[in-house]
């Protein structure tokens, strides 16, 4: 057992920490909640972080794995969110048990997210660099106004659904029946929601996401998406068929994104298309760019520390976007500059071939 | 611009191919006629013939800007050709794209080199065997049976490549760190990963010193001995093509100005006006 974990490749080893860690976090929390040493504020937050862990993880599969930017991860959020709760909401009398019903939604927000990554990869990951950011900022917008005058309701006849475009339609045009169930009202959102999420649920998110993208980076798969990002033309002369494999990599950080956004949608009473504005998006990315493009336990560490310390900081809030912005920066120009570069690679030994560099 | 070659001297091409013995009984491997591309006005090549045998070393040379990389870039479809006809073991190639031409047995190395820098060389062979190692995406996240057996047969046959080329013990490496030579050496075992039966080889012995030229002559015949494949090569190191080179091409403003073996070649008028004559005036 020793010797097999010494053979063991390096890349093997974070990723087994990586779990470790993820497994270890969850034991600590628990017990300290149950020992009540979790504060109020963050027994609240321990559902969000786990759904922007998942966040960060997923968009680090399209940005840092894949190498496209995209600014729109928070569409597909919004699209897992709205599926998750119209699904947990209507299936609320046929199928009372809140465990099976949150694994429903979750499966459910990961495939709508999924078809919708579908239908907007095929078309947007034709383009590269700056047009593709500027494409997927526009898709979560327009995922935003799309919510913002849907209205979706539940009765026994099964699912109402309409589209407040023009602004003249209410709750009562759906013609609901006497005990049917407002969903989604247009811009106020979804509201009086079941709260069924749970920390356990999130933990196992969390473990599935990264299972899902360390795996799939560690197989053929994951080979070829890397060979696209590092050298299209290369990839394409080895065989490698480009446009599958940036969709396989687009649809897999949608659906995660997707089951994320069901998690956060189902850990609120009340959910509103504006939470997953463009902010939102921006908010993730700074924490795939601050983890490490491509470091997959660097998104987790990050997205840790940063959704914890505005919260911590509560009487800066104000000033939240503010540091963010700082913070990126800062943080851009120290991992650009070749002096803090070298420090940190005398720290931590890189693989063999950096010190041939030199 | 068109009128300059129209003026330009021309020797009659030979229509038959030149085939080395041994493989006159097979058909050939690569067969293009009357190939040609446009950029906007320019004639960037323009009815181009050439059949490769099956286990041949081509050589393509030409002075800059004649079209010897457009051609490559051809064949891989990198390019699509606005006439003539490439076939490949007999099967016309017209409407593939780059990957379906490299799944149908071409495989390339490029001028400037292309190789996945940020991944380790035995991932950079891994990819070139994506290929051959098949299972589903599903597969590996799952990490079922047939993935580990897939994963062990690639790192086994990545290993194997590479000792072909002194390269084993780089394997944990990064690519894009190791030393030039190395590095050429890299994308010529990842094409081959490929399990290609056509090698193009653009400037192989670029930045290369002699005694890496030399080892690198004795790589290319030993590929072509040890894979039975054909291999074309664009290069400007003149003792290299003259001595590895069985039939010899030379290109001039998109042009072919002669064909023929290496001795042929050197003694056709035209070629020394156009090419080896520039050299010795230098």
């Amino acid at each position: 057992m020793k010797s097999y974990f010494k053979n063991m490749k390096t890349i093997t080893k974070v990723d087994y920490a990586t779990y470790l860690g993820v497994i270890l976090a969850f034991i600590v929390v628990s017990i300290c909640q149950s020992q009540g040493l979790v504060s109020r504020s963050l027994g609240g937050m321990l559902v969000p972080i786990c759904c922007y862990v998942c966040m960060s993880v997923s968009l680090n599969l399209t940005v840092g794995v894949l190498g496209e930017l995209s600014l729109g991860h928070a569409g597909f959020m919004s699209v897992g969110a709205f599926s998750g709760i119209i699904t947990a909401m209507s299936l609320q009398s046929a199928v009372p048990n809140d465990l099976v019903r949150m694994v429903i939604a979750l499966v459910a927000g990961a495939f709508f997210a999924a078809i919708v990554g579908f239908i907007v990869g095929i078309p947007v990951l034709r383009l590269r660099g700056d047009y593709l950011a500027i494409v997927t900022l526009a898709f979560g917008e327009i995922i935003k106004d799309l919510i913002n005058c849907l209205l979706v309701g539940w009765d026994e006849n099964g699912l109402h659904i309409a589209l407040n475009v023009d602004g003249t339609k209410s709750m009562s045009s759906l013609g609901l029946s006497e005990n049917g169930i407002e969903i989604i009202k247009g811009a106020q959102g979804a509201t009086g929601n079941a709260r069924i999420a749970t920390f356990a649920m999130g933990f196992v998110l969390v473990m599935i996401t990264l299972v899902v993208v360390l795996n799939l980076v560690r197989s053929r798969t994951g080979r070829a998406i890397m060979a696209i990002r590092d050298n299209r033309i290369a990839a394409e002369s080895v065989g490698i068929n480009v446009t599958k494999y940036k969709l396989i990599a687009f649809v897999t950080s949608a659906s995660l994104a997707g089951a994320a956004g069901a998690l956060f949608g189902l850990n609120y009473s009340n959910v509103t298309a504006v939470q997953f504005d463009f902010n939102t998006s921006i908010l993730v990315l700074v924490y795939v760019v601050l983890g490490g493009l491509g470091n997959i336990w660097g998104s987790i560490v990050a997205t840790v520390i940063l959704y914890v310390l505005p919260e911590a900081l509560r009487q800066f809030s104000d000033y939240r976007m503010l540091v963010y912005a700082i913070v990126l920066i800062l943080v851009m120009l120290a991992t650009n500059n070749p002096q803090v570069r070298t420090l940190i690679s005398r720290i931590i030994p890189r693989r063999k071939g950096a010190a041939l560099d030199e | 611009m068109s009128k300059k070659f129209e003026k330009g001297k021309m020797v009659p091409v030979p229509s038959h191919a030149i085939i080395p013995e041994r493989d006159i009984d097979k058909s050939p491997i690569l067969e293009c006629s009357h190939l040609g591309i446009d950029f906007g006005g320019l004639r960037a090549v323009n009815d181009f013939n050439l059949t490769i045998g099956r286990t041949e070393i081509a050589g393509l040379i030409g002075p800059n800007g004649a079209g010897k990389t457009t051609i490559f870039n051809l064949l891989t479809k990198v390019y699509q050709p606005t006439r003539g006809t490439i076939l490949l073991d007999g099967l016309d190639t017209s409407g593939k794209t780059t990957a379906q031409i490299n799944r149908m047995g071409i495989a390339r190395t490029f001028q400037n080199i292309r190789l996945f820098n940020n991944l380790s060389v035995e991932d950079n062979v891994k990819i070139g065997l994506h290929n051959q190692e098949r299972y589903s995406a599903i597969t590996g996240v799952l990490r079922l049976p047939w993935y580990w057996s897939r994963e062990k047969a690639a790192h086994e046959r990545a290993l194997e490549l590479l000792s072909l080329f002194g390269m084993a013990d780089l394997a944990d490496h990064q690519a894009g760190s190791l030393p030039y030579g190395a590095q050429r050496r890299l994308e010529i075992v990842r094409a081959l990963a490929t399990n290609p039966s056509l090698l193009l080889l653009d400037e192989p012995a670029a930045g290369m010193n002699p005694s890496e030229t030399a080892e690198l002559m004795e790589n290319i015949v030993k590929i072509r001995d040890t894979f039975q494949i054909a291999v074309m090569l664009i290069e400007h190191d003149m003792k290299l093509v003259m001595s590895i080179c069985e039939g010899i091409c030379v290109l001039n403003f998109g042009q072919v100005i002669a064909k023929g073996t290496a001795e042929e070649i050197q003694s056709n008028p035209a070629v020394i006006e156009a090419y080896l004559g520039k050299q010795k005036e230098a």
